[in-house]
């Protein structure tokens, strides 16, 4: 099987179960306490990190590389949970990571990191990431990635992909309707923007953490500050989505009460507790 | 040969096994017994060679690791004995996700932080502050409904005919000397120690792992060569599932356990080496807390230190300390020798808040975080043995906590400290990390330590507590003004010799008849007793706003953003089946923080590790002793993941 170098593109967002309060600062909008929140690998950038690792263990001599762009404290934190999961090497990016990040100025800085590392063959590149990551859902940013390197063959939600002998991928698009695409990719250079996959997240493994971090922290040293965005955007205003929340735990419940629970309280019926 | 240490070598049966045996023996006593950790058989174990190995990232690991970093990074020429060449090896497992999952409310006087980091600027901590004002208040009871002796109410009828209450409060006039904490700071523990992390991480010298529990030390004789980390990808009852990794084993000449009061790496060093003549861990409270944003125009400054007494019950103590951003980190402490068998603190928590003098700069606030922990409040009675072969002891779990300045975060960081100069002078002078170099280069110093001093002053200075809350005051007040000379002695009893029956408990109040209905009919719907026994003996309902008073299990999800990561075995276990049948006491249940033990079947509880917080108070709330060690229960607490997921605690 083809050895490839595989660059995931993916960074830190604030742990979403925490309370999370858009605000206005002089430099833009902003989450509130941002520093002080605990963050996590963006979801959809794990899923790619996992899928690039476990296609690398399988085509050896294969390599990964993680390129973050975050704020480098918060990314030097994340990267004590993240770097015990798979071995890779990481790219550090120093800059925000709140959400307010526009994303051709995300893409620009993250082409930037990769176009640096060296010893890159476009014939053996493979460049993941999570499908919706750094651009508030609009799968804008990995999209620009690509363009910006010059890679046409890519590939948006993808759930799967199998790699051949002769270096061709098959590959499972998410499209309408709950259905796959399914596509034949000739092989490298290749773009793939990941909605879920398939694979659980892996254990910790202090092994694979201690290998990591004698890459990750010289990494991090000298991460250089992202470029700044400029006048790219002008946001009028930031609201979270109005929710109301009303929970009850119940174990053991079965789906068609759950389901007649639920449409009655959309329908403003009373529920009995 | 190496043996990892504990019951998780000894495990005879696996769970399912042993239940189903103890089934067998219901009412015939103890039943069997499901040992500790169940076994996984023969599997190979990797293995990672480290200089030291830390065992939990609290302030006493934050402490050590600080100053040994910063020492080793002005000492180039020590070298790793396992990889020649390179800096010292140190690395740190912690249990939780994130270094910043801690929970304390903390009013300090930094001392030691201070002498650590002697250019401190609390602006750069996150939710710190210099300590601004200082108050004690005993509070009253605006419901009638807490148990007042005959000495709390006539104090009550005297300070109401002498108008020197208001909003049923009364704040005292002075404070101790003893219990000031003027010059400190109030901290979060979340932030202060995502602080600390990283920049012991910064460092590049020490690495911190979080998410990564550890099981159990690991023996040679009775020398410690290291700790073995947590199975992974194994069920419910350990048993390997998909994705298996055995624990990995950590070889190193120093293991540091700072995994605080109920980490099993130190209780497993206890079990296996006792404690000092003399010592005990009898004295135990739960504090739960919560981080609440305050209205604009609360009346409360940054700063403000507020500790209450008297309500809702005589035995809880109540702290109030306001952050800077508007926030205030509140909440109680529920003691082992309040001797309610359902003695809830979650529910305590809410009418503390609900008390006039309180709410009135509560109301219209908002929950941010939630969250308990155990505290060892033995202090120095319950000292383990601190330095062994392979092995030191730092921190709470090493019996630093001062009972009678409540002071434990400093006094903690302090030991850590300690042990880093200690460390340090032994690398540079080429000295091996044996138990006589420890105790020259780290006892030696804790013991001609203001650690060790004033603890020896607090020894006894809550003694009187386990004779009553008059007596325990005077206790205090005694000890602290004669520096410890005097006090109030008493025997500490064991906790389960503490826990009258429920029938005893409310004796007068509600009938026996009545209590065994209310039993039947919450064992029924599977809920704990507390709500239905403290409604009736006159406890007002909680007036949920579902912003700042909300129920149990929003204060998990809202406050404490509880979590369980798949592939971990239950950390909870109940030993002996057949004796939970048989107790007509759960107070495992009433006293559980995150309502992750309920009632099961058969009478024995049931255990959720998706709303476990790891408060460990299920440790020291069991109605029965082990039978093979009455100092323990019979609920065993192993290492697990996840827990509270806030970083504002």
């Amino acid at each position: 099987m083809t050895s490839y170098q595989i660059v995931v593109c993916g960074s830190i967002v604030p742990d979403p179960l925490q309370t999370l309060e858009p605000i206005t600062t002089p430099q833009g909008p902003a989450l509130k306490n941002e520093m002080m929140l605990p963050a996590v690998l963006d979801p959809w950038a794990g899923h790619a990190l996992y899928e690039a690792a476990h296609l690398a263990a399988k085509a050896p001599g294969s390599k990964v590389w993680l390129v973050a762009l975050a704020p480098k404290a918060k990314l030097q934190q994340v990267m004590m949970s993240i770097a015990q999961k798979v071995p890779f090497e990481l790219v550090a990016i120093d800059g925000p990571a709140g959400g307010f990040t526009e994303p051709h100025a995300v893409a620009s800085a993250l082409a930037e990191a990769i176009r640096a590392i060296p010893g890159l063959d476009p014939s053996r590149l493979l460049v993941f990431g999570g499908w919706e990551s750094a651009s508030r859902g609009a799968g804008a940013t990995m999209q620009m990635v690509g363009e910006i390197l010059g890679i046409t063959d890519q590939f948006q939600g993808v759930d799967e992909i199998a790699a051949a002998d002769d270096g061709s991928f098959r590959v499972l698009e998410r499209v309408e309707g709950g259905q796959h695409q399914v596509s034949v990719c000739a092989g490298a250079p290749a773009l793939f923007g990941w909605a879920t996959g398939n694979l659980p997240e892996p254990p910790n493994n202090p092994q694979v953490g201690m290998a990591n971090m004698r890459t990750a922290m010289p990494a991090l040293a000298k991460a250089k500050p992202a470029p700044a965005a400029g006048d790219a955007a002008a946001f009028a205003s930031v609201a979270l989505p109005q929710q109301r929340r009303e929970t009850r735990i119940v174990k053991d419940m079965g789906s068609e009460e759950i389901a007649r629970e639920i449409v009655a309280w959309i329908a403003g019926e009373e529920v009995a507790p | 040969m190496s043996e990892p240490l504990g019951g998780s070598a000894a495990a005879g049966a696996r769970a399912g096994e042993a239940a189903e045996a103890a089934a067998g023996v219901a009412g015939a006593g103890a039943g069997v017994a499901v040992d500790a950790a169940p076994e996984v058989g023969d599997v190979e174990r990797q293995t990672l060679e480290a200089d030291i190995v830390c065992v939990g990232f609290g302030p006493a690991n934050a402490g050590f690791l600080t100053v040994l970093s910063r020492g080793l990074a002005e000492s180039p020429s020590v070298e790793s004995r396992v990889m020649p060449g390179m800096p010292p090896q140190i690395i740190c497992y912690e249990r939780a996700d994130d270094t910043a999952f801690g929970v304390s409310g903390i009013a300090t006087r930094a001392r030691a932080i201070r002498e650590t980091l002697p250019d401190l600027d609390p602006s750069q901590i996150p939710m710190a502050a210099p300590i601004a004002r200082e108050t004690v208040v005993y509070l009253l009871d605006p419901v009638g409904a807490s148990r007042r002796p005959f000495a709390m109410r006539a104090a009550d009828t005297a300070l109401r005919a002498l108008r020197r209450v208001d909003e049923h409060a009364f704040e005292l006039p002075t404070i101790p000397p003893f219990l000031r904490k003027h010059g400190g700071l109030v901290l979060s523990m979340g932030q202060f120690m995502q602080w600390a992390g990283a920049n012991v991480m910064g460092g590049g010298i020490a690495q911190i792992w979080p998410g990564m529990p550890v099981a159990s030390s690991v023996f040679d004789g009775d020398r410690v060569t290291g700790v073995r980390l947590v199975d992974q990808g194994v069920d419910h009852g350990g048993r390997p599932d998909a994705a298996f990794m055995p624990g990995m084993d950590i070889r190193a000449a120093l293991t540091v356990v700072g995994d605080g009061p109920v980490g099993p790496v130190g209780r497993a060093l206890d079990e296996r080496f006792g404690l000092p003549e003399g010592h005990h861990r009898r004295e135990w409270a739960v504090g739960m807390k919560m981080v609440v944003e305050l209205r604009d125009g609360s009346g409360l400054e940054p700063g403000a230190v507020l500790h209450t007494i008297g309500y809702p019950e005589r035995e809880i103590f109540g702290f109030l300390y306001v952050l800077p951003g508007n926030l205030a980190s509140l909440g109680i402490f529920v003691p082992s020798w309040f001797d309610s068998p359902v003695r809830t603190a979650y529910r305590y928590l809410q009418h503390w808040m609900l008390h006039p003098y309180l709410w009135r700069h509560l109301e219209g606030g908002a929950l941010r975080s939630w969250g308990a922990k155990s505290l060892d409040e033995s202090g120095r009675a319950g000292e383990p043995r601190l330095v062994g072969d392979g092995y030191v002891r730092i921190g709470e779990g090493s019996g630093s906590t001062n009972v009678l300045t409540g002071s434990g975060v400093d006094e903690a960081w302090a030991t850590g400290a300690m042990l880093g100069d200690g460390v340090l002078e032994l690398l540079r002078a080429g000295k091996p990390l044996t138990r006589e170099n420890l105790e020259r280069a780290y006892l030696s110093r804790r013991r001609a330590s203001w650690v060790e001093k004033e603890s020896r002053e607090a020894e006894h200075a809550r003694d009187g507590f386990q004779r009553g809350i008059v007596r325990g005051f005077l206790g205090m007040a005694l000890a602290g003004m004669t520096r410890g000379r005097l006090g109030c002695r008493a025997r500490a009893r064991r906790t389960h010799e503490r826990i009258p029956t429920l029938e005893s408990y409310y004796k007068g109040r509600i009938a026996p008849e009545e209590i065994d209905a209310i039993r039947r009919d919450s064992a029924s719907r599977g809920l704990p007793l507390h709500d239905a026994l403290m409604d009736r003996a006159g406890w007002p309902a909680v007036p949920l706003d579902g912003k700042l008073l909300v129920s149990h299990q929003d204060a998990l999800l809202v406050g404490g953003k509880v979590q369980a990561p798949a592939g971990y075995a239950d950390h909870v276990a109940f030993l002996y089946p057949g004796l939970c049948e048989g107790c007509g006491t759960k107070i495992c249940i009433e006293m559980c923080s995150g309502q992750a033990i309920a009632p099961g079947e058969n009478g024995v509880p049931a255990f959720d590790r998706e709303k476990c917080v790891h408060c460990g108070a299920c440790l020291w709330n069991c109605a029965k002793p082990h039978p093979e060690d009455p100092e323990r229960g019979t609920i065993a607490f192993r290492a697990g993941a996840g827990g509270l997921h806030s970083a504002e605690n």
